[in-house]
């Protein structure tokens, strides 16, 4: 309810209200990905075709086409949907497992707080980048994988701001209400604690959604994305990239692609935050 | 500035100021006009949300981003402050206008000594030396009363107590020797004891420095005690003014009225003159009645007259009521002695068996000491002893007060009866088992029912996340009352007409609610499980004078037809002496004292107890009062004294023996008891703190 009243509110934040759009027009996209795609997105058609170029059998490449001749529009159409299914559920499971210890860690305190925060002090301390590749490298590149790493390195960023909100909010008297009337923990950090750290943690959300795209491009470009031929925006600049200098259309819609759909999450971000501190 | 010197310090005339919200333009005071003259101390008194700050902004030209001074004037030393430059303006506030705020910390930069904040107000203001500016810096910590200048100088905010940090906020503000000196609420965040110390200082100020000042309070026995006119408002509006003595004994709207029968006066009982709340709620700001603002919530409404058009301001004509002025129509048609004619008595409380025996409780915290010194010392475990022997019991239908300022370990007797704690020694039988060391998850659903607690912070005490029927809904099937769903919704709703609510507050969220409300939602939830006996933290201390006397009727009606027994937990002796029947009064983790409530407030009582008495504000000028004020601040926990805690502090102090000896408890046959090394004898020989004329002598009765 309280939710969906903020998101009512949003109207009255412009920025935010362009981050929504940029989002809505993706998700439409990918949605819809069947009807507007000019061409099949795997079909080799003809090589090397700068945008704009008519095709022989009918039809206009917009955005050209890459070394193997496929149209670049319709692979881009194709691959928001990787995007938009990878990301949300790489999120999610992250927040899952990062609420959950962050609940644990600020709520029981002593020494489960201890080993879990000097875990995820451990899973800080590794660069990101070199942590993927190990993970992937280590279990293998596929759909479920890239969620289990993502999970992996972001749980821990999650735990610690779902802790410091806890540790405020544990100290309210309405818990101190739930455990004299003898709730369980679990209850009283699901629902009693848990609602009322939600602002904090959806504005977060939308800020590492950006970064989950991000990576899953940047997973994609270091070959340790889905496996191809699927389209994949971060896996289309990595195997175009050695072509850049002479075709850069072929990494360059790609990239204005990925970026567009992180300045909108970061555009939502922001005006849910110039709510959440409006009232 | 230089001004005549007869002529007023500040002068608002027909001020009104605007908010400009979503929502629109919302009024905020209307038709406001004020003078104070030199070293004059002026009273702004009103529940919050009337207005009272809203002036002191706008005397300081500070109005935010949405608020704006529509029209009027506000003349400061004969300068019109509406017309003044932001340059203009910069340089009056801190030197010519002061304003002193509720919160001392915030007041103060936490990362620099006193000494640098203290010491820029000189040397910004007068460009004197830096020799100079720390001489007079010392010199003004002394005049707040301040001991030992020179560590506070190089002490950092967090180094001081809360009392200590609000004297110097109070002598940076005078440090620049203003003219005019603007208090918001500032004792409200401290202790009684220190408050009293704080009041005495401001009533000094105005004499020793010539300084104008206007103190802005909800409470008004601290108005009573600190000014010598006082301004009462109601929505945005003055509703009377006029000098303490006139407005005290003969207040003339029946507003001003109402807020006397709210508070527990020593002439109020909860049986034979319970208080008399005000009806009704405060409107809304965009929400304000035609005509009279106070109208719907008024006794002496007429229809047709009072909501007619807007009441102005009509002077008082009598002979000793000069300057005495109200915003009342019928103000000489009310008879004066209505406030003091309380609501009808209510039958007395039964009291039966005991629900609560208390037996040498205690609870120490274990700190541990992890620095290499403490180990090699071999002392890396202290402990706090925030409970020391208590003892004491409550019957059923009886209402036990736990007296003491923060610190005195009240709340934590209150967590460990709870079962939040386990206690470390002794026992704490509720009904006749010992739950000392039963923690809260191993209690039964019958035990958690039986006893529960109301807590103090109405913001805090609801889950913003949930509905207000959920959350009383839960605590039912969680004692298990009932298992049905409509049997539970039933139960419910029931409750919510119990602490007078409407129902369809059921699906309300607390965000929805006001102050008062909630801690009805809050005293329904504790009372879910029909409890024998329920704790109350400081359950009104939070709230204004009007919702606050209504609450605390609420309560008291709820445990009178429950039969419940209840323990109070407060620091405002005025609200323990109209409720309790028994008091403990506690200090640094013992008791002091404990007896009936005429026992506590008559001699012989323990010094602390006299010294607590005498702090407490009393919101009548006839009733006269002793002045004792408590040197120092409240020991730390960690480290108290080795003899009688409060031994620090004590302005009745032995000698060697107080010092070094934990003083026994003298007990009376009645079960009056005190622990103190003066002999009883001598404590009866003292002299009362507060001093009621009978009825016959009174003022108004002639």
């Amino acid at each position: 309810m309280r939710t969906l009243a903020s998101f009512a509110l949003l109207r009255e934040s412009w920025v935010g209200m362009i981050g929504a759009g940029i989002i809505v027009f993706w998700i439409l996209v990918a949605v819809f990905a069947q009807l507007i795609s000019p061409f099949d997105p795997l079909a080799t058609l003809q090589p090397f075709a700068k945008p704009g170029t008519t095709y022989a059998k009918g039809g206009i490449f917009l955005l050209g086409t890459d070394h193997i001749g496929r149209d670049i529009l319709s692979r881009l159409i194709w691959g928001s949907r990787t995007v938009l299914v990878y990301a949300p559920l790489a999120t999610f499971t992250a927040y899952v497992v990062g609420i959950l210890m962050g609940l644990a860690a600020g709520y029981r305190r002593g020494w489960v707080d201890d080993v879990l925060s000097r875990i995820s002090d451990i899973i800080l301390s590794f660069p990101v980048l070199v942590l993927y590749i190990i993970i992937i490298a280590t279990i293998g590149a596929s759909g479920v994988n890239i969620i289990i790493a993502i999970t992996f390195a972001s749980a821990p960023g999650i735990m610690r701001i779902v802790r410091g909100l806890v540790l405020d909010l544990r100290n309210r008297d309405y818990v101190a209400a739930a455990q004299t009337r003898g709730e369980s923990a679990w209850r009283i950090m699901l629902v009693e604690i848990l609602p009322n750290a939600r602002g904090p943690l959806i504005v977060d959300a939308c800020l590492r959604m950006g970064y989950v795209i991000i990576t899953i491009g940047v997973l994609g470009f270091l070959g340790l994305g889905l496996p191809p031929p699927d389209p994949d925006w971060g896996g289309m600049i990595n195997e175009t990239r050695q072509m850049a200098m002479a075709f850069p259309h072929m990494a360059l819609f790609p990239c204005m692609a990925i970026s567009s759909l992180i300045l909108g999450f970061n555009l939502l971000a922001d005006g849910l935050r110039e709510i959440s501190l409006r009232d | 500035m230089t001004a005549r010197r007869d002529a007023p310090i500040l002068e608002i005339k027909d001020l009104n100021i605007s908010y400009y919200t979503r929502a629109g333009e919302i009024p905020a005071v209307i038709d406001f006009s004020l003078t104070v003259n030199r070293s004059e101390t002026v009273g702004l008194v009103g529940e919050s949300g009337c207005g009272k700050s809203t002036v002191a902004w706008a005397i300081m030209q500070y109005m935010g981003n949405n608020g704006a001074i529509k029209s009027g004037s506000i003349k400061f030393m004969g300068h019109e402050l509406n017309d003044l430059s932001d340059e203009e303006l910069r340089k009056l506030r801190g030197s010519e206008i002061s304003m002193i705020y509720q919160e001392p910390f915030a007041a103060l930069n936490p990362s620099l000594t006193v000494a640098s904040q203290l010491m820029e107000v000189p040397i910004t203001h007068e460009q004197v030396s830096e020799n100079e500016a720390w001489e007079r810096c010392v010199q003004m910590l002394s005049d707040v009363h301040l001991p030992d200048q020179q560590r506070i100088m190089h002490a950092y905010p967090h180094q001081l107590s809360g009392g200590q940090q609000q004297r110097v906020v109070i002598a940076m503000a005078l440090l620049s020797n203003p003219s005019l000196l603007l208090l918001d609420e500032p004792t409200t965040a401290l202790d009684v004891t220190v408050e009293a110390g704080i009041v005495d200082l401001v009533a000094d100020i105005s004499k020793k420095f010539g300084t104008s000042q206007i103190y802005i309070s909800h409470n008004l026995g601290l108005i009573l005690e600190v000014c010598e006119r006082v301004f009462v408002m109601y929505s945005g509006e003055v509703v009377e003014q006029g000098s303490i003595n006139s407005v005290f004994t003969w207040p003339k709207h029946p507003y001003t009225q109402g807020l006397f029968g709210c508070i527990p006066l020593p002439t109020t009982d909860k049986n034979a003159a319970p208080l008399r709340p005000i009806r009704g709620q405060l409107p809304l700001p965009h929400e304000r009645p035609v005509g009279c603002n106070f109208g719907p919530r008024c006794d002496h409404f007429e229809a047709g007259r009072c909501d007619a058009r807007d009441v102005i301001m009509e002077p008082v004509v009598s002979s000793d009521a000069i300057g005495h002025r109200v915003r009342c129509l019928r103000w000489n048609e009310i008879d004066v002695g209505v406030p003091l004619a309380h609501a009808k008595a209510k039958p007395p409380f039964e009291v039966g068996e005991r629900v609560l025996e208390v037996d040498h409780m205690q609870k120490y915290y274990e700190v541990h000491d992890r620095s290499i010194a403490a180990l090699i010392s071999g002392q890396s475990v202290r402990f706090v002893k925030a409970n020391e022997a208590l003892d004491f019991d409550a019957r059923r239908g009886e209402t036990v007060a736990i007296v003491g300022e923060s610190g005195c370990g009240k709340s934590t007797f209150a967590k460990v009866l709870m079962g939040l704690e386990c206690c470390t020694a002794g026992e704490l039988r509720h009904e006749g088992r010992d739950i000392g060391n039963i923690p809260v998850h191993r209690r039964s659903s019958q035990q958690l029912g039986s006893l529960q607690m109301v807590f103090q912070n109405p913001s805090d005490t609801l889950n913003p996340s949930h509905t207000v029927g959920a959350q009383i809904a839960r605590a039912i099937k969680k004692f298990g009352i009932e298992k049905e769903k409509s049997k539970i919704r039933d139960r419910v709703l029931n409750l919510l007409d119990v602490v007078k609510l409407p129902r369809d507050f059921y699906f309300r969220r607390p965000r929805q609610l006001s102050g008062g409300q909630k801690q009805r939602v809050g005293i329904a939830r504790a009372f879910a499980g029909n409890p024998s006996l329920v704790i109350a933290d400081e359950p009104v201390s939070a709230l204004d004078v009007s919702v606050a006397a209504a609450v605390t009727e609420l309560l008291m009606d709820i445990q009178r037809e429950h039969q419940t027994t209840l323990l109070f937990i407060s620091h405002d002796l005025g609200v323990v002496r109209y409720l309790a029947d028994r008091i403990v009064v506690m200090y640094l983790g013992q008791i002091m004292e404990r007896g009936t409530t005429e026992e506590i407030f008559a001699p012989p009582y323990h010094p602390y107890t006299e010294a607590l008495l005498a702090a407490v504000p009393i919101a009548d000028p006839e009733i006269e009062k002793r002045e004792i004020l408590l040197e120092g601040d409240l020991p730390s926990a960690l480290d108290p004294p080795t003899g009688c805690p409060f031994v620090t502090r004590c302005p009745r102090k032995l000698g060697k023996i107080c010092d070094q000896q934990r003083p026994l408890m003298q007990s009376l046959p009645t079960g009056h008891a005190i622990a103190c090394h003066i002999p009883l004898e001598e404590l009866r020989r003292i002299e009362p703190v507060i001093y009621v004329p009978p009825e016959s002598e009174r003022l108004h009765a002639k």
